[in-house]
């Protein structure tokens, strides 16, 4: 087994009393003494901060802001070129069959793209952009950065205590702050469905930086355990399980997240890896698609369970790709894929548990209305 | 009380015993959120999965530490299973059953001994 990385937080996750386990490469925290399910609430009531330095951070430039959007836009079916400076969105990288092969944030930061993938992809996204972006745009790995991620409805008090322009910001605005002393890229976003921010600072001052919010009554350290129920209950995909290369955005339930510009019959049509596949997706709709699934009893259902539509029906019409307990709906959640006929909200399902068929149905997504500050 | 390397606690009460997990192991498997319960009446043998528990991490099986027959179920923790984490080694017991060879119960550890086996 090769060594496991470490963030520039790991000291202070142990002297938290983390519990430490291997996650994409890296020595993570999966929960503190607080638990799982009280992390949860805890974010959902007040402010959780999150170690996400495992994630890539990776810095377009060259030229002109339109050079380095343009030839983002070879790599992804997002409108790049149309966003406004200071502005951050969602998107991801396709492959040749319109599968996604990763899903990822980048900001505008004048004529500079900022990106951040997820870390068990991040060497292959490097990778990709390297061989496909033409020479004049420098691509750089920020591996001496930090990530933090504050969130929850008392995040903007917390921060903006250390930064008052923190609480100018909107959902999705990207802004250099000043935070006690230490230089930070702030984002406006997050992957809990709660208000909040992710922090980009140097390697060399994030401990510091994050004690001094761990300091503050509003913020409690949490985990990678919570992190997946908050962004479960949230709706949000997490790669590698919801979304893979086998998977097409309009499958995926992701269609809004690619703009106008770049749909068929937009500005900047195609352009990007399975363009074809993916408008066809789009024309003709999608043999399946992911949508949410509430189990009707208390039995949890995770990844990997099949959904029938009947009790006693041999062939599967679905599988669970994310499963568990939402602490905040106090039930299980789940959110998968199912084939056309059976995606439409309120469909009644029958998921296989244990030898077993529990009753199950499909539902919008998300689970908790998102509590983002527009 | 006698203790399980599976970390299972087991308590005789006249001829039954009533069988739950040790506060070690609702520690390790963190808030729990689901527990299944076997019928009362089963048979079972020794390492049968007889109880499911799901915490928000992940799912467990609690195996019949004897050869035995269920007796009756504690049906609470289906409604309030937390219950497991506040009070595992008192009211958030499992089940009750019936040996088949009583004796067996003599194989396992005293507190003293789960407490240096769980170290």
């Amino acid at each position: 087994m090769t060594e496991l990385e470490q963030t520039p937080l790991v000291a202070l996750h142990k002297a938290l009393g983390a519990k430490m386990v291997p996650f994409a490469g890296y020595e993570m925290p999966v929960q503190y003494p607080m638990g799982v399910m009280n992390e949860h609430l805890h974010t959902r009531a007040h402010a959780g901060l999150f170690d996400v330095s495992h994630m890539g951070q990776v810095l377009l430039s060259g030229g002109s802001w339109e050079a380095v959007a343009l030839a983002f836009e070879a790599l992804v079916p997002m409108d790049v070129l149309g966003l406004g400076d200071g502005r951050q969105r969602y998107g991801f990288f396709t492959n040749d069959a319109g599968g996604i092969e990763d899903d990822l944030m980048f900001a505008r930061r004048g004529d500079n793209l900022f990106v951040v993938v997820n870390a068990a992809c991040k060497a292959a996204d490097v990778a990709r952009m390297r061989a496909a972006l033409p020479g004049g745009i420098a691509i750089q790995e920020l591996t001496d950065r930090a990530l933090i991620a504050l969130q929850g409805p008392q995040a903007e008090t917390a921060l903006a205590r250390l930064d008052a322009r923190a609480a100018g910001m909107r959902f999705m605005d990207v802004a250099d702050l000043d935070l006690g002393g230490c230089a930070a890229i702030v984002s406006r976003s997050g992957y809990t469905g709660e208000d909040g921010f992710e922090i980009s600072v140097p390697a060399d001052r994030a401990e510091q930086l994050a004690q001094t919010l761990l300091d503050m009554d509003e913020v409690a350290p949490i985990g990678l355990g919570a992190r997946d129920s908050l962004r479960l209950e949230a709706g949000l995909c997490l790669y590698g399980h919801d979304l893979d290369p086998q998977t097409n955005p309009i499958e995926a339930s992701l269609t809004w997240a690619m703009q106008k510009a770049r749909r068929a019959g937009g500005a900047r049509q195609g352009g990007f890896p399975g363009a074809a596949a993916i408008y066809d997706a789009m024309l003709h709709g999608p043999d399946r698609r992911r949508v949410g699934l509430q189990p009707q009893g208390r039995a949890p259902m995770r990844e990997g369970v099949a959904l029938f539509d009947s009790e006693t029906a041999s062939d599967p019409v679905g599988r669970i790709t994310s499963g568990g307990f939402g602490p905040s709906l106090g039930a299980p959640v789940a959110m998968g894929y199912v084939t056309a006929p059976h995606a439409s909200s309120g469909t009644a399902l029958w998921a296989e548990v244990r030898g077993k068929r529990l009753p199950v149905t499909t539902c919008d997504l998300p689970f908790i209305p998102a509590n983002f500050k527009r | 009380m006698k203790f399980t390397e599976e970390h299972e606690w087991l308590r005789a009460e006249g001829d039954e015993v009533v069988v739950g997990i040790t506060t070690h192991a609702a520690e390790q498997l963190g808030d729990v959120v689901f527990v299944e319960l076997p019928e009362e009446g089963t048979v079972v043998s020794k390492d049968d999965e007889v109880v499911v528990i799901e915490s928000v991490k992940a799912a467990s099986d609690i195996l019949a530490p004897l050869d035995g027959e269920i007796t009756e179920v504690n049906s609470t923790l289906a409604d309030d299973p937390g219950k497991v984490n506040e009070d595992p080694q008192g009211e958030a017991w499992f089940f009750k059953m019936k040996l088949s060879d009583p004796s067996q119960m003599d194989d396992f550890m005293d507190e003293a001994a789960y407490q240096k086996f769980i170290g």
